[in-house]
């Protein structure tokens, strides 16, 4: 008698629990990840022979409330075609009425373990604009994200940034729970945490993405983007930047060395900014002025 | 600012200083200060001017700069030709000033497009 490891015992638990796709053109491969209400696999579409990423839930118990999520998140998602969000492929139900929606497979780096890599701030503010610009796409759209932390973007090997689970989102027209609170702790903002679902705006994610600043700005960072960071997650939402495009901006300007609003700099502070700017150009003046001191003192 | 109108202000500004530094390196020219200001200042203006235009036209630093170098110095030179004299102390910062008008036309200032 061969006996199985535990390993090989708890594998093929897994997999005997695994949902049922045998009549879809999807083949579950491995599990990938395990949300509050569903998985996500890596699947084999057999059609187009690719790989893809399914997001099932979890039991085969019929909850409509959660179908119900499920679905409008999918639909959400597909409403929000743009580069920096997470594409949607398929979807459908199982034959135990699970619904399930097909996904583009990431491969990279949640921003976390991106950003442990990554130790250059200019870089790390670059990828932050690029979750912003997904953001803003997705305001415009009319859909408010509501679970933005650093678990929910991912770096792709080639450098993409892509905004993922948007089972949260509040998209116009879809019914939200009044008085549930919705969110993560630590990244959600103040109003959502009062579960006053219907009074949560754009700004919401504004503050959302104000934490993730400060979880990119290394120790001892510069005091403007503190300020910029502090600025979005004001506790009242008319203290924030009112839209996520105001808060891009200001990170725009901190990269090009301009001034940002909301750091009213000394007068040493704009001087010190303004050479590190024009840097190149002042060295050249300061060449010049130089020779002509060596000329003054060598006429003498 | 376009590139021309910038290369010509800031050409010219340096040329006044480039001319009033006369009355340090050699205080017995005072009573001509007012003409080599003049001078030195309608120098500053041409290769400003030449240097911003180029920069209008041709986008690269490294040309921009050389070619500020080039208007710079030629300029300086024909300045001390007329003199016969202090070749070093007029080529040298002339040239400088040519560089620095094209570093600064080519990295700001409005461009063509």
């Amino acid at each position: 008698m061969t006996w199985l490891s535990d390993s090989t015992v708890s594998r093929l638990r897994d997999v005997a629990d695994w949902p049922d796709f045998a009549a879809t053109k999807y083949e579950l491969l491995e599990k990938a990840g395990l949300g509050g209400m569903a998985s996500v696999y890596i699947a084999q579409d057999k059609d187009l022979d690719r790989r893809v990423a399914v997001k099932v839930i979890h039991t085969p118990v019929a909850d409509p409330e959660i179908q119900q999520r499920m679905l409008a998140e999918a639909r959400i998602i597909a409403r929000l075609e743009h580069p920096g969000i997470l594409p949607i492929h398929d979807m459908g139900s199982l034959p135990d009425g699970r619904v399930f929606y097909v996904m583009k497979l990431v491969h990279g780096l949640r921003l976390d373990r991106f950003m442990d890599k990554t130790p250059l701030l200019p870089d790390r503010l670059s990828v932050f604009l690029k979750i912003c610009d997904a953001v803003a796409f997705a305001h415009s759209q009319g859909v408010i994200h509501r679970d933005l932390k650093p678990a929910n973007v991912m770096i792709g090997d080639f450098g993409e940034v892509l905004v993922i689970d948007w089972g949260l989102a509040k998209a116009p027209g879809a019914e939200t729970l009044e008085s549930v609170v919705m969110g993560t702790p630590g990244y959600m903002a103040p109003e959502q945490e009062h579960g006053s679902t219907n009074t949560v705006d754009q700004r919401a994610d504004v503050y959302s993405l104000g934490i993730l600043l400060r979880s990119l700005l290394p120790a001892g960072g510069p005091n403007s983007l503190r300020a910029v960071a502090g600025k979005a997650s004001a506790a009242s939402p008319d203290g924030r930047y009112s839209t996520v495009l105001e808060l891009a901006q200001e990170i725009s300007r901190f990269l090009n060395g301009e001034r940002v609003t909301a750091f009213p700099e000394r007068l040493s502070q704009t001087a010190i900014r303004l050479v590190a700017r024009h840097r190149t150009f002042v060295f050249l003046i300061a060449t010049y002025l130089a020779v002509r001191l060596v000329l003054l003192l060598a006429a003498r | 600012m376009k590139k021309p109108v910038l290369g010509l202000v800031l050409g010219g500004v340096l040329g006044i200083f480039d001319g009033l530094s006369a009355l340090l390196s050699a205080p017995e020219v005072a009573p001509e200060i007012v003409g080599i200001v003049i001078g030195s200042t309608i120098k500053g203006l041409i290769a400003g001017v030449l240097i911003g235009y180029f920069s209008h036209r041709v986008k690269s630093l490294a040309l921009g700069i050389l070619f500020g170098l080039g208007i710079g110095g030629l300029l300086a030179f024909l300045v001390a030709a007329l003199q016969n004299a202090h070749y070093w102390e007029i080529m040298l910062p002339g040239s400088l000033v040519g560089v620095i008008v094209g570093y600064a036309t080519q990295t700001y200032g409005k461009s063509r497009i």
